[in-house]
């Protein structure tokens, strides 16, 4: 039986939906294409005067509605010629487990909830520095052109080839060696991620005594929802998530009544105590089994991510605030902003990987979610239409940091030692980088979320927290602006150490599965020896790069970021010279600039602003030049601020050396990559296409819609295709 | 079925699809379709732990 009597296996191009545009939607998207220029206008046009946030918001949702409505359709039925004749891997092995056709809307939720953390919230809030506009252009040109590309693309060769994932697939598609590199490079790229995950919440938890009693309790709470899971009530996820979700409340609410509770000593713990706690954390979190801790606390932070991502957007437009930072400030042209330094080109566009373009997410496209594809059409929802998701929740959070008075978010996010970590000395140098702020107003401001400082709370989390509560008091009322900010820091939180548990998993996974090519036996997944050190392994890199952060003199999210940013769109870059790959050697030369334009542009930001940081001789910005300058001063005795001691000299003269170092491997992995795929596109353009791993059609017995939105057509054939007895167990719908 | 009504069964259905409790649902529906008698929940979700404990789910950051 055919999926559409149009699709025939002779005619691999499939109209997909109605041929031509009717009246109405042309009506209709001409006015989309109208809201969306006038909020450009406004956007780019208004200086020096008060600007709407609401602006951004529906220029952005104009432009993701047109780009998935007319550019995704081209890219899916095109460029890659879905063919719904043809049966996905869910289908052909559908075991159940992990190959499973699974319904569009709830893979779609799967799917976004895996690749949606908490990299959209905090590079944004840091790209801030440079003004709104920069980082909204990026995020949202980068989507479109860049970002949803390279998920859907991946996600649909990925598809074609049973799941295959990403090192596999450059390992066949284009060589060994690039097969090799990009191992590497994924494991390193992880365990950076990792680290500066861990960063962002050892800094959103140090001296908030509200925020580890909340974060703390999370612990208890999975543990009891897993033991209900697994012992009580089995399979009964919905309702233990509800009891879940209250007892969070509950624990965030509590966090309001440490100090009376006489809990506040003994709760605010140091930078050093809480990554000595987490590294703890993550390796016991890792060797557990995942039903104690991992799988509840997912189902926790998965509803939280979405009733908190549904909660900004509808908060935003009940407050509709105004924004308070400045559309381009002067760092941007000048690179001496003290978030981190660099000026617009390249450093925004690294700075904001997750929400325009993020390697990660090729991780996820191919392996999971490909298995799970109930119809090859179904890419363009779920690659595209869960990126544009993404890339919403980044202007969300760029729009709450921007809504916060400038003066405040320079004071929130410059590394205590600019700022001296004193109201009286945070506001002097607020004032030198020509912002005002009073020294009463910084403390008021900590006051009114109930927090001890706010100065130089670095790494994004308590920035967006503070915005989120502002937006959150303006739209729902009732002084609760203390409960917000610890309600958006737990959010945050929880979702760093499911990424953190999950990654640590990952990370022990791919190296079992390395070192067992040459000892078979440490591959063995439930063999405890293997696991257990493998975990270990993998728990000490990144802990040793989060100590290395945590203790770092100059401010590690200053000094880190900029690494992790890089590690991910070099990732990307990988990603996406498959794609490029893949589409030459099936002879589509024509359509490459789609993948390549990304391409281009990743390779041109990741390479300039991997050479600054290696070559550059500015030392704010070049590893090596910093070390240069701090180990010529420890050679003649001095002590350069902001390090206050010998010992901290000599930490920066090795941190430099060691982030350098990093810095130079990645670029240099990703030019492996390339150059190995380059020698293949050369080959592939001459013979006219090259044979791949494809694997060959077989006719699909499935029905299923291909959009968000099933067409009359659509539901007539799933209707006829059930009312013949299929579908069982596939909850169609 | 009025509006409210819809919306709910919706999202009722969307819920067990989306944490997973449908399969359970599935599963004895298939086994009443084979005529076979199904294994208890207990069992049935000890097993579904074994295989989640064998693919990680990578989250992103």
């Amino acid at each position: 039986m055919s999926m559409r009597s149009t699709q025939t296996p002779e005619s691999p191009v499939p109209s997909g939906g109605p041929p031509r545009m009717t009246a109405r939607s042309m009506a209709i998207w001409g006015t989309v294409a109208v809201v969306g220029a006038v909020c450009w206008a406004v956007l780019a046009l208004s200086r020096g005067e008060e600007v709407s946030a609401l602006w951004i918001l529906f220029a952005a949702l104009a432009s993701y509605a047109i780009a998935y409505r007319f550019y995704a359709r081209f890219i899916a039925y095109r460029v890659l010629g879905v063919d719904d004749t043809r049966a996905t891997p869910a289908e052909r092995y559908d075991n159940g487990r992990d190959f499973d056709v699974t319904h569009r809307h709830v893979l779609f939720g799967h799917h976004f909830a895996a690749i949606a953390g908490a990299g959209p919230l905090v590079g944004p809030v840091l790209a801030a520095q440079m003004g709104y506009l920069p980082g909204t252009i990026w995020i949202i040109v980068g989507v479109i052109l860049a970002g949803a590309v390279q998920d859907m693309v991946v996600l649909f060769f990925s598809m074609r080839r049973d799941g295959k994932s990403l090192g596999q697939m450059v390992r066949e598609e284009i060589g060994v060696v690039g097969g090799i590199a990009a191992l590497i490079a994924v494991f390193a790229i992880m365990i950076i991620i990792l680290a500066v995950l861990a960063l962002v919440v050892v800094n959103a938890l140090a001296e908030s005594p509200w925020g580890v009693f909340s974060i703390g309790l999370t612990i208890p709470i999975a543990l009891f929802m897993g033991y209900y899971l697994r012992v009580l009530r089995p399979g009964r996820v919905s309702e233990v998530t509800a009891i879940g979700v209250g007892l969070l409340l509950l624990a965030i609410i509590g966090g309001g009544y440490v100090e009376q509770m006489g809990l506040e000593d003994a709760l605010t713990l140091s930078k050093e105590q809480l990554t000595l706690g987490l590294v703890l954390y993550g390796f016991i979190a890792s060797i557990l089994p995942v039903w104690m801790l991992l799988t509840p606390r997912d189902y926790l932070s998965t509803f939280m991510k979405i009733g908190v991502i549904v909660l900004l957007a509808v908060g935003l437009v009940l407050a509709a605030p105004v924004l308070q930072q400045e559309a381009v400030t002067d760092f941007a042209r000048e690179g001496t902003g003290p978030v981190f330094a660099g000026k617009l080109f390249p450093f925004v566009f690294i700075t904001i990987a997750c929400g325009a373009l993020s390697g990660f997410h090729a991780l996820i496209s191919s392996g999971t979610t490909p298995k799970m594809v109930a119809k090859e059409s179904q890419v363009r929802m779920i690659g595209y239409g869960g990126m544009l998701m993404e890339s919403f929740v980044a202007i969300s959070a760029l729009i709450a940091a921007s809504v916060i008075d400038p003066g405040l978010y320079f004071a929130m996010n410059s590394p205590a030692g600019a700022t001296g970590g004193d109201p009286t000395t945070a506001a002097e140098f607020i004032a030198g980088l020509g912002f005002t702020i009073t020294p009463d107003q910084l403390t008021a401001a900590a006051a009114a979320v109930e927090e001890q400082t706010l100065i130089s709370r670095t790494g994004g989390a308590p920035t967006l927290a503070f915005g989120m509560s502002q937006v959150f008091t303006e739209a729902f009322g009732g002084g609760l602006a203390a409960f917000w900010y610890h309600f958006a820091i737990m959010f945050e939180a929880l979702f760093i150490l499911t990424a953190v548990d999950a990654g640590t998993r990952v990370g022990r996974f791919m190296l079992q599965d390395t070192i067992g090519n040459v000892w078979p036996k440490y591959a063995d997944l439930s063999w405890k020896p293997a696991s257990w050190s493998a975990s270990a392994v993998v728990v000490g890199l990144w802990g040793y790069m989060l100590y290395v952060g945590v203790t770092d003199p100059l401010g590690g999210i200053n000094q880190l970021f900029p690494l992790f940013g890089i590690a991910n769109q070099l990732l990307a870059a990988i990603a996406l010279t498959l794609c490029v790959t893949l589409l030459i050697k099936h002879g589509k030369v024509k359509w490459v600039w789609v993948p390549g334009v990304g391409l281009a542009w990743d390779l041109i930001t990741t390479m300039t602003a991997s050479y600054q940081k290696v070559f550059s001789d500015n030392p704010a910005i070049g590893y090596f030049t910093q070390r240069e300058r701090y180990s010529d001063a420890l050679d003649a005795g001095e002590v350069l601020a902001p390090a206050t001691s010998t010992d901290q000299m000599e930490q920066v003269v090795f941190n430099s050396t060691l982030n350098g170092t990093l810095q130079a491997l990645f670029a240099l992995l990703v030019i492996v990559v390339v150059a190995n795929a380059f020698l293949i596109w050369v080959k592939a353009v001459r013979a006219g296409g090259l044979p791949t791993t494809e694997v060959p059609w077989q006719e699909s017995h499935l029905v299923a819609p291909s959009d968000f939105v099933a067409t009359p057509a659509e539901k007539e054939a799933v209707r006829e295709w059930e009312a013949a007895g299929h579908g069982a167990g596939y909850g169609g719908r | 079925m009025n509006g409210i009504t819809r919306i709910a069964r919706t999202l009722h259905w969307y819920v067990r699809q989306f944490t997973g409790e449908a399969k359970w649902d599935e599963y004895v529906a298939e086994c009443a379709a084979f005529g076979e008698r199904p294994m208890t929940r207990r069992e049935f979700e000890h097993r579904r732990d074994h295989q989640r404990e064998h693919s990680p789910g990578a989250r992103c950051c």
